[in-house]
């Protein structure tokens, strides 16, 4: 338990402060870095639920992923970033009553939370039908059977945000030499073979 | 249980701090859109685990979908943007109006 408690404080505190050091970076770059630093304390926060698919899958998706697309976004953009930083003090001191705010409402909502009596009634998947399988194994048991049709619809998803980054930023430059085969297919030699006379001594 | 949540909320709040504090920069705010997602897949899973209800960790993954289609779309037209304009700065994103 103590471990526990432990490992929960250590991943908890990078996060946060991880997160704090994104906000507040001045190069985007060491923004994304420690983005990827609090996603990897994310995933070791889900292994300690013991949901360790999800964990994973974080890992795999955020860091591997969304964290490198952002990082190659940056570093691509030749951005003028101290620019951008000019003024934004003044929006500080009403961030920080907003946030004030939600951060109150939220600790005193979350900070005393305790469960219906009956709630169990309620549940969709009770996790007491898996115990004898991983955590996986258990997901994939539901995910493929009861969330198929939401499973094909998150698959549409990102079928069709492919297709729209890349139509996005697909761009036709013209002057670019290309090969095409069914020209030089289609080329006959009397198209471009001309066959010329020539007396001697007069030159073409 | 508890000091999940508040952790969860703590992280929702950066997010929007992140927003306020780097208003020009667009990159930067779509990372705080990330925390913002991120503190919210804790909670989920959170609750999936202490509730014992498995459909948590499965929304989990969905928002995962969700969160990395929005960054790619998102990052495109960003891309787009600086190649029209020459700038990532919001307030300069203003040919929309009117």
């Amino acid at each position: 338990m103590l471990v526990q408690a432990f490992a929960f404080y250590l991943f908890a505190g990078i996060l946060i402060l991880s997160a704090l050091m994104v906000i507040t970076a001045r190069n985007p770059v060491h923004s994304v870095l420690f983005l990827i630093l609090g996603f990897f304390n994310s995933a070791g926060l889900f292994v300690l639920l013991g949901a360790e698919f999800i964990g994973m899958i974080m890992v795999i998706v955020y860091v591997g992923a969304v964290a490198v697309l952002f990082l190659f976004v940056v570093m691509m953009l030749d951005i003028d970033f101290g620019n951008l930083r000019k003024g934004a003090m003044q929006y500080v001191p009403v961030g920080l009553v907003i946030g004030g705010i939600l951060l109150f409402e939220l600790a005193a909502l979350y900070g005393s939370w305790h469960f219906a009596e009956d709630v169990s009634d309620n549940f969709s998947m009770p996790n007491a039908d898996f115990k004898e399988v991983t955590n996986t194994e258990a997901l994939g048991l539901v995910l493929y059977t009861k969330y198929v049709a939401a499973f094909q619809l998150a698959g549409l998803i990102l079928f069709v945000a492919m297709v729209g980054a890349i139509v996005l930023t697909l761009r036709v430059r013209p002057g670019v030499k290309k090969q095409k085969v069914s020209e030089q297919q289609a080329r006959k030699s009397e198209d471009v073979l001309e066959i010329v006379k020539v007396t001697s001594g007069t030159g073409v | 249980m508890e000091h999940y949540l508040v952790l969860a909320g703590i992280l929702f709040t950066i997010g929007v701090f992140g927003m306020f504090l780097n208003r020009k920069n667009v990159i930067v705010i779509l990372m705080s859109i990330e925390l913002m997602l991120l503190s919210v897949n804790i909670n989920f899973v959170t609750f999936s685990a202490f509730h014992g209800d498995l459909a948590g960790q499965v929304f989990t993954m969905f928002i995962l979908t969700v969160a990395a289609a929005e960054a790619a779309i998102g990052l495109a037209i960003l891309v787009v943007f600086f190649r029209n304009k020459g700038s990532i700065a919001v307030e300069d994103i203003s040919s929309l109006k009117g």
